[in-house]
């Protein structure tokens, strides 16, 4: 800004300085000092602060990484970062003036159409926060379709899932129940048992172990005992895996970031959620639906806002406002990239990726009847911490030490096999595991 | 214009994929596809100009002003998006040992001492994933904290003022509170009066937004936090007006004990057509014990997460929160250092020139200088010509501008609430009220071509009604998919 401008506006406001502006901040919350933050940084030296602070940081790229357990190293193709880079995009907020923001009500209307499809079911909500939260907001869904308010989660659900689900139930006024896991999957009876007079139960398919649940056969135990049966996907298995609409789910929710996110320690990613029709006026955040402008053109606009905070405040379907749009379009533009035979392609690459490495490592699996998709326990001779040390002084981490979340499981670790891993790489990952003692 | 899937054909497809020449994997017979979902076909060069032509039908800040009240509409530094792609930032696995991770730990510890200074509070978790997570979060801690006291049973009300955000009252039903409202005075402060009837013991705590959604800094609110403290309730800052007082005062001070900072709107994290957001919470002393699990903690000269928090109400999100977001907001603080107080200060200038300039051509509310936003009504533009605060948005269109918030907040009839933010110039402010006024003049003279906007867009006034009575919420491809 400059001086004259200020002075301009001033005078225009008719004050004489800008501490005058903040007369009615009473003086004793008035900050009397300087912030003690550090010194300005330029635009070079602040790139160059976060170059330093990055190289003490080792990933998937400097490191040969089989970590998965909820986030997984896919390929982001650069067609994504080319269109996530489109100011009109990037820069745009929540499209309440359909008008100014056909683009990304569009986007957000393909994005729906392509989770409906991957998950067989009749309507998505534009996304909620990460893969945890949507599973809060299914239980949240659940107790008002069924007007139970007690929850059963296979245990064999992403423990960080079930940690999400556990914060907010007091405040949902749910009770959670988890049913143990028999060899690595669930048993359909043991679920059906405790899902009596249960709102809902959610299992995660493939499960946190990377075992193939007996799907089906959950969610048909659950619809007997009359609780909703959600399942917790991986969006990238469903080119070959069954679609949770098909096998009687009423709800279908997952982490996104396999289809279109990088890792990004984290986050922010998308969390999806899908559902079937009848439950679509209980669905929490924004959903587009198509309309017509007054002269009869299709278009797109935020519809059933009815549900939503803003207009319904403390009766709405779910506080949630800001959502994850960008990281969503990023998963619309990996999935229209894949198409329906690419998105099969990668599927198959990592089961057969994954049974290579099976074979390559020659250690015994933890639960060795079960089919795997792209992830698989194997139990070691030490804990798997230890293992984990020595092959990273080798330039490998070798995966997930299950034991930081199952008791009994310390020698157990989760490798996960995506398309982005050779076969070299394995051959590679069994050199290592061997020297380490594993 | 068509969708992805009117322009798929099948057999194309943009990607290529390695062939290790492995053989197939068999996927269990009643485990797997029957069908293969219709995602689109489509070759690069016409999926990359799909979602170019998408973009031609959008508006973002790039595209030019976007007054969007309490939204914090400012200029995204490119910067921010280089450095978020830097590979030990994008290629980092959240469980990459601590000792790998060292870089991410150290950024979200620095983020975190800053944003305590800024709120001028104790501990910080970065957690949670949004503003309305934030407050959710909050109210938990709440709970945590009575039920840690013995108070837990007793305390079951939330007050929250009738200007709040949508998310306040939806929260609070959220966390299992009950909800009480408080009016607003002649002067657009919290009602002391009536606020001092609805505290008493049952009271857990306020939640307020300071400058409120009127864009007007609470005259009272030393008193106001007086009245909590009293009745052993706590204050809660909805953090989602914070770009009006960086440096200027700071939450802790004014008597809040928890606060939620929006990173996407006062720390430039760009909005993304929605999201992503951050919505990191700052909490007094005591309090800190009940934060989310894990904690980004610096022992010694190394950072760490810590899981040992018996108290901790928990997890509220995955992992750490979202870092890339961190990561951005991190840049954008650092680019200001100490002088953060200016952003604040030019954002209030802005916004009060906005104030003076348009105040003859609207109603204005309330008196007082504002703080970022201001709230102006169109209701004698209603009265005397029939046009309304939405035919006032729409035509702004025709004008290149995107809309200010309309009908919010909800004590003001035909509201348009103004944030223009300190990234715009001078030029660019002088233009709107041009525009603004043009507008005013237009609804007397012909208010048909303001009640038909916008003519320029590239559709014009949509059939909202019908979208929400048979929903279209997914393309239908050859079947009826009205649900």
């Amino acid at each position: 800004m400059t001086e004259r401008d200020r002075d301009e506006m001033l005078a225009a406001i008719g004050v004489d300085s800008i501490d005058e502006l903040f007369r009615d901040i009473p003086p004793g919350v008035r900050f009397d000092r300087e912030l003690d933050l550090e010194p300005a940084l330029s635009e070079q030296e602040i790139v160059a602060h976060l170059e330093e602070l990055a190289a003490k940081n080792v990933d998937t790229g400097s490191e040969l990484s089989f970590l998965g357990a909820g986030i997984y190293d896919h390929y982001v193709p650069a067609v994504v970062d080319a269109v996530l880079q489109r100011g009109e995009l990037l820069t745009a907020y929540t499209p309440y003036q359909a008008e100014m923001s056909q683009g990304v009500l569009q986007a957000i209307f393909e994005y729906q159409t392509a989770i409906c499809e991957l998950t067989g079911m009749d309507v998505s909500n534009a996304s909620g926060y990460d893969g945890t939260t949507v599973a809060a907001d299914a239980c949240y869904v659940a107790k008002h379709v069924t007007g139970r308010s007690r929850v059963v989660l296979a245990e064999t659900l992403n423990p960080q899932v079930r940690q999400v689900v556990k914060t907010y139930a007091p405040g949902f006024g749910l009770e959670v129940v988890e049913v143990p896991h028999r060899d690595g999957v669930t048993d359909p009876d043991e679920l059906g048992e405790a899902a009596r007079d249960a709102a809902c139960v959610i299992f995660q398919q493939p499960n946190f172990f990377g075992c193939l649940e007996p799907a089906p056969d959950l969610a048909a135990a659950a619809n007997d005992a009359g609780a909703l049966p959600v399942a917790h996907i991986d969006p990238v298995s469903l080119g070959v895996l069954e679609a949770p609409g098909a096998y009687g789910c009423a709800l279908a929710i997952g982490e996104g970031q396999a289809a279109g996110n990088y890792q990004a320690y984290g986050g922010p990613h998308y969390g999806f959620m899908a559902a079937r029709s009848d439950y679509v006026r209980r669905m929490p955040g924004r959903i587009v639906g198509e309309t017509t402008d007054v002269e009869g053109r299709r278009a797109y606009v935020l519809t059933l806002q009815t549900r939503e905070q803003h207009i319904r405040r403390e009766k709405a379907t779910s506080n949630i406002t800001t959502n994850q749009t960008l990281l969503a379009l990023a998963g619309l533009v990996h999935l229209s990239w894949l198409g329906p035979q690419g998105l099969r392609e990668v599927g198959e690459t990592c089961m057969s990726l994954g049974a290579y490495a099976k074979e390559q490592l020659g250690l015994p699996l933890a639960f060795a009847d079960r089919p795997t998709f792209k992830e698989f326990a194997v139990r070691l001779k030490r804990p798997a911490r230890d293992v984990i040390r020595d092959a990273r002084a080798h330039g490998v981490h070798p995966g997930y030490a299950i034991g930081r979340d199952y008791k009994g499981m310390d020698d157990v670790l989760l490798v996960a096999v995506t398309e982005k891993r050779s076969p070299a790489d394995i051959d590679r990952l069994a050199h290592v595991l061997h020297e380490a003692r594993a | 214009m068509e969708l992805l899937y009117e322009k798929s054909k099948a057999g194309r497809r943009a990607a290529t994929l390695p062939n290790y020449d492995l053989p197939a994997a068999e996927v269990p017979e009643d485990l797997r596809r029957a069908e293969p979902p219709r995602l689109p076909e489509l070759a690069e060069p016409e999926l990359v100009r799909h979602f170019t032509e998408l973009s031609t039908r959008n508006f973002g800040i790039d595209t030019g002003f976007y007054p969007l009240g309490s939204c914090t509409m400012k200029h995204n530094p490119r910067v921010n998006e280089r450095v978020v792609m830097l590979p030990g930032f994008k290629d980092l696995h959240p469980y990459q040992e601590e000792d790998g991770a060292q870089g991410a730990l150290e950024l979200m510890w620095r983020l975190q001492e800053i944003l305590e200074e800024v709120a001028g509070l104790d501990a910080c978790s970065l957690q949670p994933a949004a503003g309305s997570q934030g407050e959710l979060t909050g109210l938990m801690l709440m709970r945590a904290y009575f039920e840690d006291i013995g108070e837990g049973d007793q305390r079951d009300t939330i007050i929250t003022a009738d200007t709040a955000h949508g998310t306040n009252p939806a929260s609070v039903t959220m966390a299992g509170y009950k909800l009480e409202k408080v009016a607003t005075d002649a002067r657009g402060n919290l009602d002391v009066d009536d606020l001092r009837a609805k505290v008493d013991e049952r009271t857990a705590g306020l939640k307020l937004t300071n400058p409120s959604t009127l864009g007007l800094f609470d005259e009272n609110i030393e008193e106001v936090a007086k009245i909590f403290h009293d009745a052993g309730s706590l204050l809660y800052y909805d953090g989602a007006n914070l770009n009006a007082v960086c440096g200027i005062s700071r939450p802790g001070d004014m008597g809040f004990d928890i606060v939620h900072i929006n990173l996407h709107k006062t720390f430039s994290q760009p909005h993304g057509g929605g999201g992503p957001g951050g919505g990191p919470i700052v909490v007094r002393k005591k309090l800190e014990q009940f934060l989310p699990v894990p904690a980004v903690v610096k022992d010694g000269d190394a950072f760490r997460l810590d899981h040992d928090r018996p108290k901790s109400i928990g997890k509220v999100r995955g992992f750490t929160g979202p870092f890339g977001v961190f990561v951005r907001s991190y840049a954008y603080i650092r680019a200001y250092g100490p002088a953060l107080r200016e952003m604040s200060e030019t954002a209030v200038l802005n916004a009060n020139y906005l104030l003076a300039k348009l105040r003859d051509a609207y109603d204005l509310p309330y008196e007082r200088l504002a703080m970022h936003e201001f709230v102006l009504s169109a209701r004698t533009l209603k009265r005397e010509h029939g046009i309304t605060a939405l035919d006032v948005a729409k035509r702004l269109m025709d004008y290149g501008y995107h809309p200010p918030t309309i009908y919010f907040p909800l004590v003001v009839p035909e509201a348009l609430m103004i944030e223009p933010t300190e990234t715009e110039p001078k030029e660019r402010l002088d233009d709107f009220v041009d525009a603004m006024r043009a507008i005013a003049e237009e609804a007397a003279a012909s208010p048909e071509v303001v009640h038909e906007a916008p003519h320029g867009r590239p559709v014009r006034r949509l059939d909202e009604v019908r979208a929400a009575k048979r929903p279209v919420v997914r393309y239908a491809f050859d079947e009826p998919a009205v649900v």
